[in-house]
């Protein structure tokens, strides 16, 4: 395709962005009809670049590549496989809910819309970067534009949260750039041409002791950004504290970040150091999936009890990553497409509850499906989606993960599932407290969603549902890209105690 | 003799004398117009140097004076600093009751000592641009005369920097005294019989302790924050985008040059500065009040991560500094800029004094947050690539763990500035008066911004260019 697609889709929310800038700050309508643009644009080039993947044929596609500093090896290379394919699709479609979310935004709109779309051009970036430092240029451009959304427009709690978010991000990305720099280093010396693009040092032999060192350090690193247990702390205060649009992409997009890159970088590089650390993970990630998920339990605050959960869910992600077989990786990768249409779905109606009803206090509620009922349909959907329930994408990626997990972590994996059991009892729980019972008179001058607002709940929703159904292309795509890498461990055994 | 080498230095001297007798001939309240043939004629000579490439390796008065790829970098930077600080005091001139034509001219005077400094190729050479810069600052610090804060910045910077200088004298005479000469080539050809190599190491370490002072380096740097906060800010952006780099210009050629073959020892004085740097000028920046004296703490710990460059001692390490140091002339003019703007108006600059800049003045608010992502290492801004170039050459030679710790005071340092970012950015402004701000600092606002993006986003010319000089500095 002589058409440079991928870079259209990058260039797209900075051209709005740009455009932005130039709008006087008395107009209150084109802010979110410029935005509103740039993000149906990037979702429908978007969407075209999905159905001309060819899973057939798999790898690289869409390949372009530009000069960047070639005296270091640093190229501007763009392309995407069968596993950040989806997750470009995922980033286009909350980039594009997010700005009807945010649609009756009063307050600096146009900054707010500028920084988001700052965000959406990293991350774009980030699942199209062929190079590994670009990879973490663009991880990095994401932060500082996060903590200004939230520290302005957040709230509760908002400036604890929000540079509580960007030490701990920053400190993760930091920290993974080391490693960067040591397979630079190391891959420099080795082959004696410095360069930084994947394809090139994924093709490197490490040798066993630095593919321990590297992938502990990258572990630890992108661990922050996953987040996996310990490093999980920044999440629910961050994605609490920010506003709903914000929560939608943090939890939707930005967690998927760090997964990716151990997918792309960690376990791609160093296949060895990966089954050295592999058990560490698998456990760390138990921890994640069924400890967070009793956090979420305690939680007063509906959007605490969605915040954690997203972290719980996300354990699923990185015990699938954790057990190195074709099925596992690409449950993971399933998932992390599953979660984040399901996460920003669920931070959007917590969003448009709260903007109504002011209060995010579970008690607080009760009965609201008799004055909200679409929103109530929404929530159940996803919290049946949550829940694992067959019929939806998540559950199609959760067994995956299990399925290929269970053979080589038998124990931690039956503890793992576990974690879904709780999960049904925490969101049945909020389901039923804050919809269900008799009507609550002190709710009745609430709306149901309508008009605009129903944009977002009818594109997520019908995605969840759409994929449940119909989930081989996308899973025929994610296997296509994951299965290269998965072959790599094939000659490797993995598991041990647990 | 090939006057080609002084080439640069006559046409800057010439300037000088030139905007001296016009100093005397304009009245009084015409003489703000210094400042802008200052500036112009100083565009000029930075134009020129790009244009004429008829001086390079060339030697003066027997290799007294060398002028080469480096040096011509060097002093380009040295143009550029001098340009966008000349707009920048335009407005702070004017408020002065006297003597407003000299300040350009000491200006251009402290810029003809720096490039002094990064040609001369022996120890009196050296010593006299050194002094010319030194004493030239010393009167610019101390030019606001009504202000004691400027006229105690102004003393203090006298004491200290002689000292500072007495030290390096020491330095120098115990070089000459063991080599003979006070030309580099001769001392070179000395260090390598490998004699005396106490007296040469004591010297060698003298010599660097005296130039740590100018690159304020920990722990020589406790004069930085209070002349930074005490001197005209127009004067503390030269300190940092001047000064500094005049400072490095030296320290680059007398550890990898004049020192490289006791190279070994000194590359250990070098990370002990380096990391001591890094370490003090961060979390020292944590607690300040005053933007000023962080941006000075920040500049301190800036001393550190370019002094990485030396530790690794390779074409790609110089490279990888001389870009840094060139965004970091960006960075720090384009907030020193920032704050001028702010303080000529209010006669403040506290950081919370900043408070709903994004109200009062949207342009001064992006210049100040791109300036401090920059220093950051936050992308797009040219701090981050400037940072990776620079750390991945540690690591490359093997030394990981600089690498780390500088990441992860970069991580530190990434708390402090981000608190200025908030105050100006979110909290709601104290005063709603907007800023205005003049024509000439709008212009270096907006170039150092539009070059801090472009040393972001497209690295690859600058890139090659300093990669060029580099390795026509080192084989």
């Amino acid at each position: 395709m002589g058409f440079h697609i991928l870079f259209l889709i990058m260039l797209v929310p900075i051209i709005g962005a740009l455009l932005l800038l130039f709008v006087p700050a008395n107009n209150s309508k084109a802010p979110r009809l410029i935005a509103a643009t740039a993000a149906s644009v990037a979702l429908v080039l978007s969407l075209v670049a999905f159905f001309n993947y060819n899973t057939q044929t798999g790898g690289m596609q869409f390949v372009e590549g530009y000069s960047w500093v070639p005296s270091y090896g640093i190229n501007f290379t763009l392309g995407v496989d069968g596993l950040s394919m989806p997750l470009v699709l995922l980033t286009s479609i909350i980039i594009f809910s997010g700005v009807f979310v945010t649609w009756k935004l009063e307050n600096r709109a146009k900054e707010f819309f500028f920084y988001m779309l700052v965000i959406a051009s990293g991350v774009f970036g980030v699942f199209m970067s062929g190079n590994l430092l670009l990879l973490f240029l663009f991880m990095e451009m994401a932060v500082i534009p996060k903590f200004i959304l939230i520290n302005i427009w957040g709230s509760k709690n908002k400036e604890y949260a929000a540079m509580k978010y960007t030490l701990y991000l920053l400190a993760g990305s930091s920290l993974a750039l080391v490693g960067i720099m040591a397979i630079y280093a190391y891959a420099g010396s080795v082959s004696g041409v410095y360069t930084l693009d994947i394809a090139k040092l994924a093709a490197i032999k490490y040798d066993a002791s630095f593919q321990k060192f590297g992938f502990f350090i990258l572990m630890l690193g992108l661990g922050v950004m996953v987040p996996m247990f310990p490093f999980h702390r920044w999440t629910p205060d961050g994605h609490s504290a920010a506003p709903t649009a914000i929560s939608m992409m943090l939890a939707g997009v930005i967690m998927k970040l760090g997964g990716y890159a151990l997918i792309r970088v960690g376990i791609n590089f160093f296949p060895e150091g990966a089954v050295f650390w592999g058990p560490v993970i698998a456990l760390l990630a138990t921890i994640n999936a069924v400890y967070v998920a009793f956090v979420a339990m305690a939680q007063k605050d509906l959007k605490f009890v969605v915040a954690n959960s997203s972290v719980s869910h996300m354990g699923y992600v990185l015990f699938g990553i954790a057990s190195f077989n074709a099925a596992s990786i690409s449950g993971a990768a399933a998932q992390m497409f599953a979660h984040g249409i399901m996460a920003a779905l669920f931070f959007a109606l917590v969003g448009l509850i709260y903007e109504k009803s002011h209060t995010r206090i579970i008690s607080d509620f009760g009965g609201l499906a008799h004055q909200m009922p679409r929103v109530a349909a929404a929530f159940m959907l996803t919290t049946l989606a949550s829940l694992g329930l067959p019929g939806m994408f998540n559950f199609i990626a959760e067994f995956s993960v299990f399925i290929g997990s269970i053979q080589v972590y038998p124990v931690l994996a039956v503890i793992s599932i576990f974690a879904i059991v709780i999960t049904a009892i925490y969101v049945l729980r909020v389901m039923q407290q804050v919809f269900f019972g008799p009507r609550n008179a002190k709710w009745d001058h609430l709306e149901d969603a309508k008009g605009v607002e129903m944009i977002p709940i009818v594109l997520l929703g019908g995605i969840l549902i759409v994929l449940g159904i119909l989930p081989g292309s996308i899973i025929n795509m994610i296997s296509s890209g994951i299965v290269p890498i998965a072959q790599k461990f094939i000659s490797l055994s993995i598991g041990g105690l647990f | 003799m090939n006057y080609n080498a002084i080439f640069l230095e006559t046409l800057v001297f010439l300037l000088g004398v030139l905007l001296l007798v016009m100093d005397l001939i304009l009245p009084r309240t015409k003489k703000s117009i210094i400042g802008y043939i200052s500036a112009l004629g100083l565009l000029c000579i930075l134009v020129f140097t790009f244009v004429y490439h008829g001086n390079n390796a060339i030697g003066f008065y027997n290799g007294l004076y060398a002028s080469n790829g480096m040096s011509t970098y060097f002093k380009q930077m040295f143009l550029i600093a001098a340009i966008l600080v000349t707009l920048t005091s335009t407005s702070f001139v004017k408020t002065l009751s006297d003597s407003r034509g000299e300040f350009f001219i000491i200006i251009i005077f402290a810029t003809l000592g720096m490039m002094v400094m990064s040609s001369a190729n022996d120890l009196i050479t050296l010593y006299i641009g050194l002094e010319l810069m030194a004493i030239s600052f010393i009167i610019l610090t101390a030019f606001n005369k009504k202000s004691m804060k400027s006229s105690e910045a102004g003393t203090k910077y006298v004491l200290l920097s002689s000292i500072s200088t007495a030290i390096l004298l020491y330095g120098m005479s115990l070089l000459y005294g063991i080599s003979g000469s006070v030309a580099f080539t001769d001392i070179i050809d000395y260090l390598k019989t490998g004699n005396n190599l106490p007296v040469v190491i004591l010297g060698s370490i003298l010599l660097i302790a005296g130039f740590a002072f100018k690159i304020s380096a920990a722990p020589f740097h406790m004069w930085s924050p209070d002349i930074y906060e005490g001197a005209p800010t127009p004067v503390t952006a030269f300190l940092a985008g001047g000064s500094k780099i005049a400072g490095f210009s030296v320290v680059i050629r007398l550890l990898l040059q004049l020192m490289e073959p006791v190279h070994g020892t000194m590359v250990v004085l070098v990370i002990a500065l380096s990391v001591l740097s890094m370490i003090v000028g961060n979390i020292i920046a944590i607690p300040q009040t005053n933007l000023k004296r962080m941006l000075a703490y920040s500049g301190v710990s800036h001393a550190g991560y370019i002094l990485i460059g030396i530790v690794s001692y390779t074409k790609t390490g110089i490279s990888a500094m001389l870009y840094y140091l060139l965004l970091y002339i960006f960075a720090n003019i384009g907030a020193f800029a920032a704050i001028t703007a702010f303080s000529n108006q209010t006669g403040k600059d506290d950081i919370k004094d900043f408070s709903g800049m994004w109200k009062r003045s949207p342009l001064l608010a992006a210049t100040l947050l791109i300036s401090l992502l920059c220093l950051a290492g936050i992308p797009p801004a040219a701090g981050f690539i400037g940072k990776f170039y620079l750390f991945s050459e540690a690591a490359k030679q093997g030394y990981l763990w600089m690498a780390f710790l500088a990441m992860a005071m970069s991580v530190v340092s990434a708390y402090y500035y981000t608190v200025v970012i908030r105050v100006m950015l979110m909290e709601e402004p104290s005063e709603v008066t907007p800023i205005k701000i003049p024509a000439s600092i709008k212009v270096v606002m907006i170039v150092s911004m539009v070059m801090i993006i472009v040393m972001g986003v497209y690295p690859g010319p600058i890139t090659d260019w300093a990669t060029s000089v580099a390795s026509s500095f080192i084989k």
